[in-house]
């Protein structure tokens, strides 16, 4: 049975098996609210990555030095200097990205995705493999994070990184750069990797019958 | 013929029902009973608003087609449904609109207008509003620029922005209109005059058609002629439309009385804008409004005074479209409050 097969890597599993922006469906409210050009998601989905790498890999390092009562109130504080580091770090590598971000940079702390894998995989694992998560799982949210900024700058601005695509006539879709463009976006998404799964599942289903046990969350 | 006559005599119990409606032939009604509004606008606009509203109903009729079957079903197009959806949002929209939106219009408005919540009976919304909230978000310079009507030329040219390549800006037609305007049109509807101008326009020439605006809003009387055919067939119900009315006329007559000078009569309220068009065809969508009489009554004046209170207070000039989705989302909720009551039994917990 399901015995024998080996625990899914930790990276490649949270940059594509249970990716967080089209799997877990985590950190939805900077995945919905920078995402307008493919600049800001990128550096917003690297400043989360690197926030998730320190902060898994110093949860893993104390975690049989906390106690059960006062962990979730430990965890925050660490992601919290973890947070502030990462501001400081933006402001001084680029003020233009600084102030595109604004409050979404300090407000990682409250990014779901980084309290959940401090709980579901640092409090549980060792350091290397914590911190291997962290990153996986940091650039699959990069990774979420540009596709949507993707379609948005593409067909919102017809830019994309600022360079224009379609000539100095192209008609700009306002809407994909105001909330509901992110809403689309994400639909629309959300419905190509459901596809993609959907057919994977069908071929297990009908080819393997070997079952890959999904993660455990606690 | 033989000189026998034979006569046949059914002897039934009640309910003596003969002849039942079914949706297409319903649906097939409505789109007979928009057909003289899109020769109305073809008569006003010409080439461009037949262009228009051909390109709106095909792409509505093909996507359905198409997505139908790409997800394994039979094709649904047969019941008229996407075909109404299609020319009620080339009616939505302004005569010179570029037809690459318009066909990305109709896309919205059946694929997650429609089909994504299961097909005709399922929509929460009504697929055209939805098409066209979708353009008014994304292109709305372009869904706010109006044509002259009656232009000389009409059915010889079309109007400049009709045939925009895709993805590209529409080209400036001020020029354009200058040259073929037959008085002082400005580009700007009645409501927009007034909002942003205050120029007010006199509302009886408009209910006989004299104004600019979307193609298929203008001929009043030709709204409240085409929906009377389907209430007289029994394919409407009329609670709908008089009550979305009376709601405007309330609304826009107690704001009228509160400051004469800046908000305008009843009357303009009433024959401007898309309200009469939304409150015949677009508010009676059987599938988006509640189900029983009391609920209509709601549903309707709440979508009128809606109505009125964007245009008197809201950014927007017309607030007709906004007031049906609105309508439309609370409709399941309206039908909850107001359940029918079965003969002597007690009124349901919650309903009013």
């Amino acid at each position: 049975m399901s015995t024998t097969t080996t625990p899914p890597n930790p990276f490649l599993n949270g940059l594509w098996r249970q990716n967080p922006t089209f799997v877990q469906i985590l950190g939805m409210c900077p995945t919905l609210a920078i995402t307008n050009s493919v600049r800001n998601a990128i550096a917003m989905g690297l400043a989360t990555a690197f926030v998730l790498v320190i902060s898994n890999g110093l949860i893993a390092a104390i975690r049989k030095h906390v106690p059960k009562q006062v962990r979730i109130a430990t965890y925050i504080a660490i992601i919290a200097t973890a947070v502030t580091v990462t501001d400081y770090l933006v402001k001084a590598i680029s003020i233009p990205v600084y102030k595109a971000l604004g409050p979404f940079i300090p407000l990682i702390v409250a990014n779901c995705l980084v309290l959940e894998r401090a709980e579901a995989f640092a409090a549980k694992k060792p350091v290397i493999p914590s911190m291997m998560d962290g990153a996986g799982m940091g650039l699959g949210f990069a990774f979420g994070l540009t596709c949507l900024g993707t379609v948005r700058e593409v067909l919102g601005a017809g830019t994309f990184l600022s360079i224009p695509l379609f000539g100095p006539n192209f008609e700009p879709w306002v809407l994909f750069l105001l909330p509901p463009g992110g809403f689309i976006s994400l639909a629309i998404w959300l419905l190509v990797f459901a596809t993609f799964r959907e057919r994977k599942q069908r071929q297990l289903q009908a080819g393997l019958t070997e079952i890959q046990p999904a993660e455990v969350r606690s | 013929m033989s000189g026998v006559t034979t006569t046949i005599i059914e002897v039934r119990t009640s309910p003596h029902l003969h002849g039942p409606l079914s949706v297409d032939m319903i649906m097939r009604n409505v789109v007979y009973a928009m057909l003289p509004l899109a020769a109305f606008s073809v008569w006003q606009f010409g080439l461009s608003a037949l262009v228009l509203l051909a390109t709106t109903t095909a792409g509505c009729v093909l996507a359905e087609h198409i997505l139908c079957r790409a997800n394994g079903n039979a094709s649904t197009v047969n019941d008229y449904s996407a075909a109404i959806t299609g020319l009620l949002l080339g009616l939505t929209l302004p005569p010179g609109f570029p037809l690459w939106m318009a066909l990305l219009g109709s896309l919205v408005a059946i694929a997650p207008g429609k089909l994504l919540f299961g097909g005709l009976g399922s929509n929460v919304f009504n697929p055209a509003l939805v098409g066209r909230a979708f353009l008014q978000a994304a292109f709305p310079v372009a869904i706010t620029t109006y044509t002259p009507t009656l232009a000389k030329a009409r059915f010889a040219e079309f109007v400049p922005t009709t045939w925009t390549m895709p993805l590209m800006k529409p080209p400036p037609i001020a020029d354009w209109i200058s040259q073929v305007r037959v008085d002082g049109f400005t580009g700007a509807t009645p409501l927009v005059l007034q909002k942003f101008d205050h120029i007010y326009t006199d509302p009886w020439p408009m209910f006989w058609g004299q104004r600019a605006g979307s193609s298929g809003e203008i001929p009043g009387f030709l709204i409240l002629l085409c929906g009377a055919y389907l209430v007289f067939r029994h394919m409407m119900d009329w609670r709908i439309p008089v009550a979305m009315l009376s709601g405007a006329v309330a609304a826009a007559a107690g704001f009228h009385l509160l400051d004469p000078a800046r908000y305008p009569d009843p009357l303009f309220m009433l024959f401007t804008g898309g309200l009469l068009l939304g409150a015949t065809f677009m508010a009676t969508d059987p599938v988006a409004s509640p189900v029983t009489p009391r609920g209509m009554w709601i549903y309707g004046v709440l979508m009128g005074v809606l109505t009125i209170l964007i245009r008197n207070l809201g950014g927007l000039a017309e607030g007709v479209m906004c007031a049906i989705l609105l309508g439309n989302a609370l409709s399941p909720l309206i039908d909850r409050l107001t359940p029918p009551r079965p003969y002597g039994a007690r009124k349901p917990e919650g309903a009013i």
